[in-house]
């Protein structure tokens, strides 16, 4: 909080405003703190876990947010013997291809953040450039400013943080948005958490323009594409999820999709799968009452070879490789 | 003197902490906030200048505070006050709304009297900051 | 139809049972547009109940004591009283709550006198009852909306006054009687700077030889205008207009209004007719109208007599004052703390539910007419502001008359300590503590920074009025096991 002197109190009024209740003295230094205890009692094993379970594979970047936790519960048992250490930045930078699992590891980020004390509230709000930057002069300061109100407690998820500079136009508007939230990515650290996000390539180029904002970043985390192996694993969680399985004769045929669908241009990892399996549901649900008849649970519940192999990316010829 | 508008004013001026856990109690219930300042504190003066427009859909006092102290740097010898809207049916007004910055010297009102008939006597209020032109009260 | 059987008695000369007449209907579905009545009747030894409730619902609307031909050119059964069902009341031998729904066509539109005239006109001198009580009405919205309502309600008086956030504060000016205009006056002034909102005429500070209304009007405001110039804020005093005819009353509410007064007062004595008059002169002029529930006692204390306060209060809603005395459950005069909140639900809220608990028998909808700002009055000191606020909240005016006069320190000392315990009750309530437990260290915290508080924390701290309350709701809340 900013440090502001009080103004005149009123006369009859003597003395200022009671010190505030001081804070738990800090521990001896004999003292002896639990760590399995303090984990255990903020939860974030919860988070951890979710994150394990929902996401397949990223293990660098499960690695890294377990790290973080790690530092920000060992900084709560230092503060405890009164060890002043700083607050750590925590602003980061996430890179990797569209459907990587970017937006869903910001969300329990933004949890495991709260768990942790180290944000008040734990919402995840996620932006663009169009949310940030103003059509006409006057217009890019509040609603970043907006914007930078809403997330506060919480942590800011600018999506292809990059389109927030242009190049080419050096009177982009988009540059006044840069220039506030560098200036409350550096003085509001206690409000909030940014953490910007895009394509590798782009995102350095970006920093290498604007190395204010490189500096004030401290995690740099990259999303790998997912492997082969992984998006079955992927594909298989979310028909799991939705009520639907493969049958035998089916798997041999979503491998192949996966792999023809891989190699096209525009794949979005995590993103394709979802929206290949919306595609097979409809082709089944199709399948189903043009067939009519009777049905029962395994005819509403099993994808049958067909409702992939319909597919475009069966009948075209693929992409030549590059 | 002291002007004693707004919901706190007999107490010590509230700290930026206190003042912080004000807007959760507000934010906690939906209402908005907004922050307005003015160098005319007649009581009948119910439009203060709007510092920006009220603040919907924020989850965390830091984002009021913000505003507030941008305000406070921008006027630094005005009144600011900060508002709190219940939009609820029935209600529809100010839930809430207490000074959050007062001048370094506050030089209060006098009383013109002007006698008419009856012993009866016209009574107006008038602002001693308002002597000086607006913008340019409290020697800003 | 029940009635049937007996119809064909009706014209034969005599008397008739009144539940034989179809007064008495258990199968009648009260409809939407019905105004329902609970009262609380304690039949003559031998009379049976549904014959006594069917009594209360003719004598209250179309019967006489003898059957009359002349019934028989209306279509009677429309205009019928109906009492559609009879209770005992639980643990009081020989009392019952009948319920009475009378057809609107049966009242005129927007007139309190006519109402109270058919409801609780004849019928209380009844000799087949021992004691007759009007426990709740069901306004419905159909007859809600023929009324003006509050001159302003608590949402326009706020915006009027500009103050928000928290209850507003007052104190009536004492003695009651004797003081001279300018020592009177001296009295508003010094409460007001030092913190008050309102300062107050008594019921009975009318115009005596003592102090006539103009000279007081004259120095009250002066008072006022000068506290408004120390503080900043918009302050009044409820200058009391009461007066021996409509004619006076105008005048001096007239005069009021041109001395700048914000508000002007009644007494509830001055009869439910004026007060609707009075409501549409304060709508008109833009002056809040308080009304002191002068009287209301005589019949609103006695639980198996007489008419019950919260029936008061929706007739006063709807006739229209903005301010009502209704009650401190912590103070020197009645008020049992559920009881009392349900008289503050019904002056406030928009929609009320049925709360045997709080002794409403029926739902009540205001269709939107503003809400009556509450009175809390009478024997409360800034020690119990965390009762205050839990028991009243925050739309109610708080009145400390001994609590702000009789500070040691001065009254100008006595209003301070009220406004700053007031003002850091709400501010440790909207910090989310719990201020009715910690209710007294947070006054001793503020009391560290106010003198004034402190001197009146240890003039008062330990005074409290418990005796027991004799209007109390038929339900008490089952204690729930821990």
């Amino acid at each position: 909080m900013t440090e502001r002197m009080g103004f005149g109190m009123r006369s009859g009024v003597n003395g200022s405003a009671e010190a505030e209740a001081p804070a738990d003295p800090p521990l001896p230094a004999d003292a002896r703190i639990d760590l399995a205890r303090e984990r255990a009692d903020s939860q974030v094993d919860e988070v951890l876990d979710a994150l394990d379970t929902e996401l397949v594979g990223l293990v660098p970047v499960k690695t890294r947010i377990r790290e973080i936790a790690a530092l920000l519960l060992v900084d709560r048992a230092r503060a405890r013997f009164g060890i002043d250490s700083g607050r750590p930045n925590l602003h980061m930078c996430f890179t990797g291809s569209p459907g990587t699992g970017k937006t869903t590891v910001a969300v329990r980020l933004a949890e495991l953040l709260h768990r942790l004390g180290y944000i008040r509230k734990g919402h995840l709000v996620s932006v663009t450039r169009d949310d940030l930057v103003g059509q006409y002069v006057g217009h890019t300061a509040p609603k970043t400013k907006e914007v930078l109100k809403r997330a506060m407690g919480g942590v800011l998820f600018i999506d292809e943080a990059y389109y927030l500079y242009r190049a080419e136009n050096e009177r982009d508007y988009g540059q006044e948005a840069i220039e506030i939230l560098l200036q409350v990515m550096e003085n509001q650290r206690d409000d909030l958490v940014v953490v910007l996000a895009g394509y590798k390539d782009r995102m350095d180029s970006f920093f290498s323009s604007n190395p204010g904002m490189s500096s004030r970043i401290a995690h740099h985390i990259d999303f790998p594409d997912y492997t082969g192996e992984e998006l079955e694993a992927i594909g298989r969680l979310m028909l799991a999820r939705e009520g639907y399985a493969l049958a035998p004769e089916t798997e041999p045929v979503f491998h192949d999709y996966l792999e023809r669908r891989r190699a096209r241009p525009r794949f979005a990892n995590a993103r394709s799968v979802r929206n290949a399996i919306e595609r097979a549901r409809l082709r089944h649900a199709n399948r189903l009452i043009a067939e009519g008849g009777r049905v029962g649970r395994a005819e509403l519940t099993i994808l049958q070879p067909d409702d992939f192999l319909a597919s475009r990316v069966f009948t075209e010829k693929a992409a030549p490789p590059g | 003197m002291r002007i004693t508008q707004g919901t706190f004013s007999y107490l010590p001026d509230l700290t930026d902490e206190e003042i912080a856990a004000q807007i959760s109690y507000a934010l906690g219930r939906g209402w908005p906030c907004s922050v307005e300042f003015t160098d005319d504190p007649h009581p009948r003066n119910s439009y203060w200048e709007m510092w920006g427009l009220p603040m919907f859909d924020l989850k965390d006092p830091a984002g009021v505070l913000y505003e507030i102290n941008e305000c406070r740097k921008a006027y630094p010898n005005h009144y600011i006050r900060l508002n709190a809207y219940d939009a609820g049916y029935g209600r529809q007004t100010t839930a809430l709304s207490f000074i959050v910055q007062r001048p370094p010297s506050e030089p209060g009102f006098r009383i013109d009297r002007q006698e008419t008939s009856d012993r009866r006597v016209r009574v107006s209020l008038h602002a001693y900051a308002t002597d000086r032109p607006e913008g340019d009260r409290y020697g800003s | 139809m029940s009635g049937n059987g007996s119809t064909g008695g009706r014209w034969s000369a005599g008397v008739i049972p009144y539940a034989e007449m179809g007064y008495w209907r258990p199968d009648y579905q009260p409809k939407d547009s019905d105004i329902l009545a609970a009262f609380r009747i304690t039949p003559q030894p031998g009379v049976p109940p549904e014959e006594a409730g069917a009594a209360v619902a003719g004598e209250s609307s179309t019967a006489t004591w003898t059957v009359v031909w002349t019934d028989r050119l209306t279509s009677y059964e429309n205009y019928q009283g109906k009492c559609y069902r009879v209770e005992p009341v639980p643990g009081k031998e020989g009392e019952f709550i009948a319920y009475i729904a009378y057809d609107l066509d049966l009242f005129e539109e927007g007139s309190i006198a006519n109402l109270t005239s058919s409801i609780i006109g004849n019928v209380f001198g009844f000799k087949a009852l021992r004691a007759l009580r009007l426990e709740d009405m069901r306004i419905p919205p159909h007859y809600v909306k023929t009324f003006q309502g509050p001159a302003h309600g608590i949402v326009m008086e706020r915006e009027y006054l500009g103050k928000y956030g928290r209850p507003l504060l007052g104190a009536t000016v004492k003695p009651k009687l004797g003081l001279s205009a300018r020592n009177y006056g001296r009295v508003v002034y010094e409460a007001l700077r030092g913190g008050l909102d309102f300062t107050k005429d008594d019921e009975n500070i009318n115009s005596q030889p003592f102090m006539r209304w103009r000279d007081r009007f004259l120095y009250c405001m002066e008072g006022v205008n000068k506290a408004q110039a120390a503080t900043g804020e918009v302050k009044g005093h409820y200058l009391n207009v009461t007066a021996g005819t409509m004619e006076d009353m105008y005048e001096r509410a007239e005069f009021a209004k041109e001395l700048g007064s914000v508000i002007v007062m009644i007494d509830l004595t001055i009869g439910y007719t004026a007060i609707q008059s009075m409501a549409k002169w304060a709508r008109a002029n833009g002056v809040i109208l308080h009304l002191h529930r002068a009287g209301h006692s005589t019949y609103t204390r006695q639980k198996t007599h007489g008419v019950s306060f919260r029936v008061i209060a929706k007739w006063m809603r709807l006739a229209g004052v903005d301010h009502i005395h209704a009650g401190t459950v912590v103070g020197k005069l009645e008020g049992d703390p559920n009881s009392v909140a349900g008289f503050y639900d019904t002056l406030r809220q928009d929609k009320i539910a049925a709360d045997p608990v709080k002794g409403l028998y029926f739902d009540q909808e205001w269709a939107s007419l503003p809400g009556v700002m509450p009175v809390a009055s009478g024997g409360i000191h800034a020690g119990q502001m965390h009762q205050l606020l839990h028991h009243l909240g925050e739309d109610v005016i708080l009145q400390f008359g001994g609590g702000t006069i009789g500070h040691p320190m001065g009254i100008a000392a006595g209003a301070t300590a009220n406004r700053v315990a007031l003002e850091a009750m709400i501010k440790a309530r909207n910090e989310g503590r719990d201020f009715l437990a910690e209710g007294p260290d947070i006054l001793r915290a503020a009391a560290r920074h106010s003198r004034e508080l402190d001197v009146a924390l240890s003039t008062w701290g330990d005074i409290t009025f418990t005796y027991e309350s004799t209007d109390t709701p038929d339900v008490a809340p089952t204690p729930v096991s821990v």
